[in-house]
């Protein structure tokens, strides 16, 4: 039963984009130039990774687990009350001790997308944050793919554009001799440009945490430890310039 | 005194000196070992790789305790560490980044072992235990490499077992027996669990304590190259040299500050170290069904591997590579040159040991990036180069005819010119195979004609 609702929704999410991209105009001037660029994220920025574990467990968790993170570490280090982090994180009905799992048996996830979604604790790591920054910003309609998009990151992605009631739906530009240009918004999302920017970047950020949650507090304890083996490094160069006086 | 304390007098040293006589070893190898005083810059990464050793041993220790060498596990055992285990991130980086400083540091040891001649008569053996080391730490670091089973840890071991498949007939058998398996799975892992934890480090620390006897059986060398026993005092003592301890002692620790400030400088703020020490690759968990598109080696085995890359055919590769780090070892026997310091060596010496270390980062560059006809090429020509300078070190040994110079420029362009003909004549490129030809001119021809290949004097005494 459960599978077959699953899979209406998503034929339901294929026409829809269909539809879209059916109303495409072609208009020149409507062409945004677009290139791959930095995600510029902090990760000491304590709202944007608030903001972006809310629009993870909403958008991301359906389908991608982070199976090494804990949901109390990330109410720990974003500063989410007990509470709140079981009401906006582990809404799933986990504990907060455990693992950020998935409920979609991958078998399932094989038969509807061709793989298994995979987990993206690391991916921040292996990709780095300006991929998944790009990739998020580059999902293009394309027919001929079975979730109806295309990524310009990962040709052929097998992820529907799952935020794309945010961004709405983007169409491909490509010059006479066949190279990319950029996109043509064909559908308006909820958000505007910057609003969806910000929201990607959120996500980015909140990744970009996730793959190494320990990245700020090392580079605070890294100065301390510096700035001891400095004062170490000094007061020994002063005992050896003290010791070889009488060398020669 | 040793009435004394047997009467049940004296201190709680003498107590234990009695019956284990620690003051003769202290006076042994520290404050009665002498050193000559002129150590510099270079002299400090002996001492640096014993502490990297130390940093290595201790970090692995604790790493041990969480990390489940199981193909199942040991992924997910690396993420436990690095997240919910106690300082655990520390220690993985710690361990991670002294396996690329150890490499650094013993880099630099042995280049100032070419540097200064510390290789020739009597240090031979020396010379081959430090070389024994560092192959047995080659070993270490590519068992270790395996352990966090990323997608790199698979593939670079994948690639290496497969080097020795290619020896015709005994290799598939060998490359099975190494992996206990027909292909890299959890009796690998496991495998190299053990020899990474238990047996490589006893090894490797076996070999270092005769590295050691065997330096203080000959004394340190120094920079000028000259023998401090050879001019002694009064006092039966060198002239030219000091007590390993206080001096050496003192002088160590303001290294080890500079190293340790490098070295957590890159564990605190880029412990990633441009993703040469930990690679992206490698946060991806192992899959033997996904070959990731290039799959390049750590960097402390680049310049090797670009060796074996660079040779066309896959036997000679392995061969070229094993030769490369093999001719180190014959170095006290190719070059006997009196002169040890690089001070007092001819210019052309000086060139061709500056030439050499510089391809040899080359080569480093190289092995890390993925092959391009121009990349292919270069990788080739500094092989060559490479080899050459044991080919010219050897020529360089003693005194020789004008005749001798043209003969050996004869054969050594014999040599590259049948290397080019065996490869494929179209891929060819002739004006690496001129620049080539000049560098041979320059280091074989010049000396016939010029004094630029004389020694300087070497000076009785220590300079600076």
């Amino acid at each position: 039963m459960m599978r077959t609702i699953r899979k209406l929704s998503l034929s339901a999410l294929v026409l829809v984009i269909a539809a879209g991209s059916g109303a495409v105009i072609a208009d020149e001037d409507a062409v945004r130039e677009w290139r791959p660029s930095a995600a510029n994220n902090d990760v000491t920025n304590l709202a944007s990774l608030q903001r972006g574990a809310r629009y993870y467990m909403n958008y991301c968790l359906g389908c991608h687990s982070l199976e090494y993170k804990r949901y109390q570490r990330i109410a720990d280090d974003l500063e989410l009350p007990e509470d709140l982090a079981l009401e906006n994180l582990a809404f799933t009905g986990d504990e907060l001790a455990d693992m950020v799992k998935i409920a979609m048996p991958p078998e399932d996830a094989e038969d509807w997308f061709g793989m298994a979604a995979p987990d993206l604790t690391l991916v921040s790591r292996s990709r780095g944050p300006d991929w998944i920054y790009n990739f998020l910003h580059s999902f293009y309609i394309d027919d001929r793919t079975v979730a109806g998009t295309n990524n310009r990151m990962l040709d052929n992605a097998a992820m529907p554009h799952v935020l794309w009631s945010l961004q709405g739906l983007q169409k491909a530009h490509y010059d006479e001799e066949g190279s990319f240009v950029g996109f043509e918004t064909v559908r308006e999302g909820r958000m505007s440009h910057e609003e969806y920017d910000r929201t990607v970047r959120d996500i980015v950020n909140f990744l970009d945490y996730v793959g190494e949650p320990i990245q700020t507090d090392r580079k605070r304890i890294g100065f301390w430890v510096l700035a001891f083996i400095g004062v170490f490094t000094f007061l020994s160069y002063l005992l050896y310039k003290d010791y070889w006086r009488d060398v020669k | 005194m040793q009435n004394k304390s047997n009467q049940g007098g004296g201190t709680v040293g003498d107590w234990i000196n009695d019956r284990l006589p620690y003051r003769q070893f202290v006076e042994d190898q520290l404050t009665g070992y002498y050193a000559p005083k002129n150590f510099n810059f270079w002299y400090f990464f002996g001492s640096l790789a014993l502490l990297v050793l130390v940093i290595q041993i201790v970090t692995g220790i604790f790493l041990t305790m969480s990390y489940k060498p199981s193909a199942d596990g040991a992924f997910a055992s690396v993420e436990y560490i690095m997240r919910d285990v106690e300082w655990g991130w520390l220690i993985r980086y710690m361990h991670s980044t002294g396996a690329s400083m150890f490499f650094l540091v013993v880099y630099l040891h042995m280049f100032r072992g070419l540097m200064y001649g510390s290789y020739k008569k009597p240090r031979e053996l020396l010379w081959i235990f430090g070389m024994l080391i560092y192959v047995v730490l080659m070993a270490e670091a590519f068992f270790g490499y395996l352990l966090p089973w990323g997608q790199m840890s698979y593939w670079g071991a994948q690639v290496i077992i497969s080097l020795f498949s290619v020896l015709p007939g005994i290799g598939e058998p060998l490359a099975i027996w190494i992996r206990g398996d027909y292909l890299i799975s959890d009796v690998t892992l496991n495998r190299f669990f053990a020899l990474h934890v238990v047996a490589l480090p006893l090894v490797l620390i076996g070999l270092i304590f005769f590295h050691l006897v065997a330096l203080r059986q000959t004394g340190s060398n120094n920079p000028d190259g000259i023998e401090i026993k050879e001019n002694k005092g009064p006092d039966g003592k060198p002239v030219d040299g000091i007590p390993f301890h206080p001096y050496y002692t003192v002088k160590d620790i303001v290294g080890v500050g500079v190293f340790l400030a490098l070295f957590f400088a890159i564990v605190f703020f880029a412990p990633t170290f441009l993703d040469l020490f930990l690679k992206p690759a490698n946060f991806i968990p192992a899959d033997p069904l996904q070959t990731p598109e290039y799959v390049p080696p750590v960097w402390y085995f680049t310049p090797f591997y670009a060796i074996l890359a660079a040779i066309p055919d896959q036997v000679g590769g392995v061969i070229a590579m094993g030769l490369a780090i093999l001719v180190l070892f014959a170095m006290p026997w190719i070059d006997r040159h009196p002169v040890k310091s690089i001070r007092y060596r001819s210019f052309l010496y000086k060139a061709l040991l500056m030439s050499f270390a510089f391809g040899f980062i080359v080569l480093g560059y190289l092995g890390l990036k993925p092959a391009t006809t121009l990349y292919n090429e270069l990788a080739l020509r500094f092989t060559e180069f490479y080899f050459m300078f044991f080919i010219i070190s050897w020529v360089y040994s003693e005194p020789r005819s004008r005749n001798y110079y043209y003969g050996a420029f004869a054969i050594v362009v014999a040599l590259i010119a049948v290397i080019d003909l065996v490869r494929d004549m179209a891929g060819i490129s002739w004006i690496a195979l001129l620049v080539m030809i000049a560098v041979t001119a320059f280091f074989l021809l010049l000396p016939a004609h010029t004094r630029l290949n004389e020694s300087k004097p070497v000076p009785e005494r220590l300079t600076s």
